[in-house]
C-alpha cells in the first residue's frame, strides 16, 4: 500500500484534504455549496478544451475554472445567485459537451477528470499541486476575518468598510484555485465531497470557528486516507469512498449534536426558571427591507 | 424643523443636513435633517417603510444621498469609519454554525482586518469586560444560531461598543424581544449613551418603550422628518404636517398614541393603528 | 418536420435513425422542456436551483445503477431523485444555508455511488460510453413505446404543482406569513421536491443531466427577470423552453457539416447557449427597464410577488405583534 508509486498519491491527497478543509469551512458557512459544486465542473470543461487544442489541461482548467467563477460573482448580484450558478455551470458543460465532440478519444479521459485519478500522479503533478495549495491557504489566512465578518453578518461589515461583493470575488477566485489544483488528482466530484461534507460533520463537534476549521481539516484528511486505503484493498474507486465517507461523517455529527443537545437540554431545563425570560420571536427575523 | 435645544453644550457627533434620496424612481427621503449629541439617546420613531432604515444606511455610507450632506463630528464622512458602531436587527444565524457569542464580539475588535487573529492575554480581557458590560458572561460560550432574542441583542451591542465607536446606531433593537428583555436592553442602552458619552440612535416603530430614557426622537413619515424634544415633536400640527393628513396624539397615563384624524376614515385606521401598539406598560 | 427526416436520413446511416426516433425526439424534448420549465419557475423562486441540479445528479446515479443490473433505465433515474429529495428533507433543512448543506451532503454520496456504478459497470461490460449517454443524455434513447409512462409521469408532476400553485407562492414569499395562515410550509414543500424530483429525472433520462439544469433553471430565470408576476413568468419561460430545446434540436442537425470534426455539435451545447443568450437579453432588459424607471420619477407601487433576494424585498410587516 505505500509501495513507491502510491507515495505520490498519499502526498498529494493529503495535501488537497487540507486545502479542502480549510476552503470548505468558508464554503459551508457562506451556504455555497453549489458553486463549489459548479465550479470543478466548469473546470472540467476547459481541460476538455485545452486537450482538445493540444496545451496543457491545467491551464484550461484553471481559465475556465476562475472565468466561470468570476461570471457567478457578477451575474449573481443582480440575480438570484444559485439560479445564476446553475446557469453558468450548465453554459460550461455544454462547452465541455461540445470540446469532447470535437475530440478523438473522450470517455476514460472524462471519468478520470470527473472521478480522478489519484494514483497516476507524476512528481510534477505533486509540485504544481502544493505550490497552488500554498497560496490556497494563506489566501484564507489573510481573509479570514474580514471573510469571516461579511459571511455573518453582511450589513455590519459593509458599515465597517469591508466590501461584501469584493469579499465574494475573492472567495470565489480561492474556490476557482482549489480546483484548479484538486481536479486533476482527485476529480471534480471528489473535491466537491470533501469540500462539503468534512466541514459540514466539523461544527457538529465544536463550538470555535477556529476550532471547526481545524477539526474540519482532521475529518477531510481522515476521509481520504480511509477511502485511498480501502480503494486499494477492494479496487473500487476512491470517489465512492470518500463521497459516502463524507456523508458518514456528516450523519454522526448530526447524531453527535442530537445527543448531546439531549443531555444538555436536561441541564438547561433544570435552570430555566432561574434565569429564563420567556422567548418572543416574531416573523420579522430578517427584515431588511431598505424601505 | 430643529429647535433651539437644551444640550447645545454636548458636543455634536452627527448631522444631517436636507438628505434626499431617489431610488428606483421613488423619492425614499426627502430633505431630512437632525443631529445627533454625545451622551444623547435619540429614538428614530416611525412605522415600517417609513424610511428608517433608508436613514440608517445613509448614515453608515451603504446609500448615497442625491442631495444634502451628512457631516461626521463636522467633517464629510469617511468610507471606512470604525467610530460608528451598528447594531443590525437581525444576522439570521443558524444554529448550527460554530460561532460564539465571545468570537462575535471579539470579530468586533479588528474584524475588518486580515488574517487570522493571533490570541492574546489583551484581547481576551477587553472580549471579557465587554461581555461583563452588557451582562452576556452566561453566554458567552453559546453558538450565536441559538441565543435567545435578548442575549443576541446583547451581543450584538457588544460586538458594536468594543471598538469605542463614537456613534451607535441599532435598527430596531426592541422588535423581537418580549417586555422584560425590552426593558433590560432600553436601560443599557441609556447607561452606554450617560457613561461611555456616545451619541445612540435607536430606531423603532413604537416609541413607548422609549420614552422613559430618550433625549431626543426624530419623527419620520413618507420619508419626511421632524425632530426635537418628545414635547417638541409628538404633537398633533407637527405630526399632521409630516403624514399629509390630521392625526390625532393621544395621552393615556404615560403612553403615547398617535391614530388617524377623525376626518378621513378613521375607523378603520384607528383600528390598525392600535394593532400596531398593543398595550404596554402594565407591569 | 418530415423535411428535417429527410435530412436526417441523408446524413445518418439509414436504419440508425429513421423519422421515428426524430419524431420522439422532438415531442419528447418539447414535453421535458414544458414540464420543466413550468416546474422551474418555483425551483427559481424558492431559491432550489441546487436542489434541482443535484436531483438531476442523483437520478443520473439512478440511471446508471438499473444500467447495471439491466432494469429500465427510467425507474432508475426517478427512484433514485425520490428517494435523494427524501433524503434532503430528513436534515431538517429550513434555512437556505442549511438547506445548501443538506443538498450538498446528499449530491456528495450520490456522486460517490456513481462513481462506483460506472466502475463496476466499466469493468464488467466494458461500455466506457456509458459515462457519455449519462451526463450528456441522449434524446435519442427513448423508445415510442415508453411515451405513455413518460407523459402519465411528467402530468402528474404538474398536477402536484398547480394543485400547490398558492400555497407554493406565499411560502416562498414568507414561510411565516404561510405558516400564520395555515399552510402546512414543510408538507408542501416535500410535496414540491417530489414533484421537482420526478420532473428532473425524467428530463434527465432524456435530455441528459446538463440539459434538465439548463430548462429547468434558464428559461425560469430568464422570465423572472422579464416579469416579477407569477402566472405571466410560467408562460414566458415555457414558451422560452421550448423555443430553445426546438431550435438546439434543429441547429444540432445542421451542424453535421460544421468544422472541425464534421459529424454534428452536441444538441446540448446548441440548447445551453441559446438558454444562456436568452438570460443575458432578459437581463439586460430588466437593468434598461429598472433605468427608465429611475429616469422618470414615479412614485408607483408595483405588482410584485417580492422574491427574497430581489432588490426590492418587502419584509412581512404587520406580523411583528402577533
Amino acid at each position: 500500500m505505500f509501495a513507491g508509486f502510491m507515495v505520490h498519491a498519499w502526498v498529494v491527497a493529503t495535501m488537497v484534504a487540507v486545502v479542502a478543509g480549510v476552503v470548505g469551512f468558508f464554503t459551508v458557512l457562506r451556504g455555497s455549496a453549489f458553486v463549489a459544486h459548479a465550479v470543478p465542473q466548469a473546470g472540467f470543461a476547459g481541460a476538455a478544451g485545452a486537450s482538445l487544442i493540444g496545451i496543457s489541461t491545467f491551464a484550461g482548467l484553471g481559465t475556465f475554472a476562475v472565468v466561470s467563477a468570476l461570471a457567478i460573482g457578477m451575474l449573481g448580484k443582480r440575480g438570484r445567485h444559485d439560479a445564476v450558478t446553475a446557469l453558468a455551470l450548465v453554459f460550461m458543460l455544454g462547452l465541455g459537451a461540445l470540446f469532447l465532440s470535437w475530440s478523438e478519444e473522450y470517455a476514460s479521459a472524462i471519468y478520470a477528470l470527473l472521478f480522478g485519478e489519484v494514483l497516476g500522479v507524476s512528481t510534477n503533478q505533486v509540485l504544481a499541486t502544493a505550490v497552488l495549495g500554498v497560496v490556497c491557504i494563506s489566501a484564507v489566512v489573510i481573509l479570514y476575518r474580514p471573510l469571516l465578518l461579511s459571511s455573518v453578518m453582511p450589513e455590519a461589515a459593509e458599515a465597517r468598510g469591508v466590501r461584501s461583493h469584493r469579499m465574494e470575488m475573492y472567495f470565489l477566485v480561492v474556490v476557482a484555485l482549489v480546483t484548479t489544483m484538486s481536479v486533476p488528482v482527485v476529480g471534480a466530484l471528489l473535491m466537491f465531497s470533501l469540500m462539503v461534507g468534512a466541514p459540514g460533520a466539523a461544527r457538529s463537534f465544536t463550538d470555535k470557528p477556529l476550532g471547526a476549521l481545524g477539526l474540519s481539516v482532521g475529518i477531510s484528511v481522515a476521509i481520504v486516507w480511509i477511502a485511498i486505503a480501502a480503494s486499494y484493498e477492494t479496487d473500487w474507486p476512491v470517489g465512492f469512498f470518500v463521497g459516502v465517507l463524507g456523508a458518514v461523517f456528516f450523519v454522526t455529527g448530526r447524531g453527535w449534536a442530537a445527543w448531546r443537545r439531549s443531555g444538555a437540554g436536561r441541564v438547561e431545563r433544570a435552570r430555566q426558571p432561574a434565569t429564563g425570560p420567556m422567548r418572543f420571536t416574531t416573523a420579522t427575523g430578517m427584515n431588511t427591507e431598505p424601505t | 424643523m430643529t429647535s433651539p435645544d437644551r444640550f447645545d453644550a454636548r458636543p455634536e457627533v452627527l448631522r444631517l443636513e436636507g438628505v434626499s434620496l431617489w431610488l428606483s424612481g421613488r423619492e425614499i427621503l426627502h430633505d431630512v435633517g437632525f443631529s445627533l449629541r454625545a451622551g444623547e439617546l435619540t429614538g428614530l420613531i416611525g412605522s415600517n417603510g417609513a424610511g428608517k432604515t433608508t436613514i440608517f444606511r445613509v448614515i453608515l455610507g451603504l446609500e448615497t444621498p442625491s442631495s444634502g450632506r451628512v457631516l461626521f463630528a463636522g467633517h464629510p464622512r469617511p468610507h471606512r469609519n470604525r467610530l460608528i458602531g451598528y447594531v443590525p436587527q437581525s444576522i439570521g444565524l443558524d444554529p448550527d454554525v460554530p460561532l460564539r457569542a465571545r468570537d462575535l464580539v471579539a470579530l468586533g475588535i479588528d474584524g475588518d482586518r486580515f488574517g487570522i487573529p493571533l490570541p492574546s492575554r489583551g484581547r481576551r480581557r477587553l472580549v471579557d469586560d465587554m461581555l461583563e458590560a452588557v451582562d452576556a458572561q452566561a453566554f458567552a460560550d453559546t453558538r450565536v444560531g441559538k441565543l435567545s432574542g435578548g442575549e443576541l441583542q446583547r451581543s450584538l451591542i457588544a460586538h458594536a461598543l468594543i471598538s469605542q465607536p463614537r456613534l451607535l446606531l441599532l435598527d430596531e433593537p426592541l422588535a423581537s424581544l418580549d417586555i422584560r428583555s425590552e426593558q433590560e436592553v432600553v436601560g443599557l442602552l441609556a447607561r452606554i449613551a450617560r457613561e461611555q458619552q456616545i451619541a445612540v440612535l435607536i430606531s423603532a416603530h413604537e416609541m413607548n418603550p422609549l420614552l422613559p430614557v430618550m433625549d431626543r426622537v426624530v419623527y419620520v413619515a413618507s420619508g419626511r422628518a421632524a425632530s426635537g424634544s418628545t414635547e417638541e415633536v409628538v404633537r398633533e400640527d407637527v405630526l399632521s404636517a409630516l403624514y399629509g393628513h390630521h392625526v390625532d396624539v393621544l395621552h393615556l397615563q404615560d403612553r403615547i398614541l398617535v391614530v388617524a384624524g377623525k376626518d378621513e376614515g378613521h375607523h378603520l385606521e384607528l383600528e390598525r393603528e392600535q394593532h400596531a401598539l398593543p398595550p404596554r406598560g402594565l407591569g | 418536420m418530415t423535411g428535417v427526416s429527410a435530412i436526417l436520413n441523408g446524413i445518418f446511416e439509414p436504419g440508425l435513425f429513421t423519422s421515428e426516433p426524430v419524431r420522439v425526439a422532438v415531442v419528447v424534448g418539447g414535453v421535458v422542456s414544458l414540464v420543466s420549465a413550468v416546474v422551474g419557475v418555483f425551483t427559481v423562486i424558492r431559491g432550489q436551483s441546487f436542489a434541482g441540479h443535484s436531483l438531476g445528479d442523483l437520478g443520473t446515479t439512478g440511471g446508471s445503477g438499473a444500467f447495471l443490473v439491466g432494469a429500465n433505465p427510467l425507474w432508475g433515474f426517478v427512484a433514485f431523485a425520490l428517494v435523494g429529495a427524501g433524503a434532503m428533507e430528513l436534515f431538517e433543512a429550513r434555512r437556505p444555508r442549511q438547506r445548501d448543506m443538506a443538498t450538498g451532503i446528499v449530491l456528495g454520496a450520490g456522486l460517490g455511488i456513481a462513481a462506483l456504478f460506472l466502475y463496476l459497470g466499466t469493468t464488467r461490460s466494458n461500455t466506457t460510453g456509458a459515462t457519455i449517454t449519462i451526463l450528456f443524455g441522449s434524446m435519442f434513447v427513448i423508445r415510442a413505446s415508453m411515451i405513455p409512462v413518460f407523459v402519465l409521469l411528467s402530468l402528474s408532476a404538474l398536477a402536484v404543482v398547480a394543485l400547490l400553485y398558492r400555497p407554493l407562492l406565499l411560502s416562498a414569499v414568507s414561510p411565516d406569513i404561510a405558516h400564520a395562515r395555515g399552510v402546512p410550509v414543510r408538507t408542501v414543500g416535500i410535496l414540491y421536491l417530489l414533484a421537482l424530483a420526478v420532473a428532473v429525472s425524467l428530463s434527465c433520462v432524456t435530455i441528459g443531466a446538463v440539459l434538465s439544469t439548463a430548462v429547468l433553471i434558464g428559461p425560469a430565470a430568464a422570465a423572472l427577470r422579464l416579469t416579477k408576476r407569477p402566472g405571466l413568468a410560467i408562460t414566458w419561460a415555457a414558451l422560452i423552453a421550448v423555443a430553445v430545446t426546438w431550435l438546439g434540436i434543429l441547429l444540432a442537425y445542421d451542424s453535421y457539416y460544421w468544422p472541425p470534426a464534421r459529424r454534428g455539435w452536441p444538441v446540448s451545447f446548441f440548447v445551453v447557449a441559446l438558454v444562456f443568450v436568452v438570460y443575458l437579453l432578459a437581463d439586460l432588459a430588466s437593468r434598461r427597464k429598472a433605468r427608465r424607471q429611475s429616469a422618470h420619477a414615479v412614485a408607483r407601487r408595483e405588482d410584485r410577488v417580492g422574491l427574497p433576494g430581489d432588490s426590492d424585498r418587502t419584509g412581512p410587516a404587520g406580523l411583528g405583534a402577533r
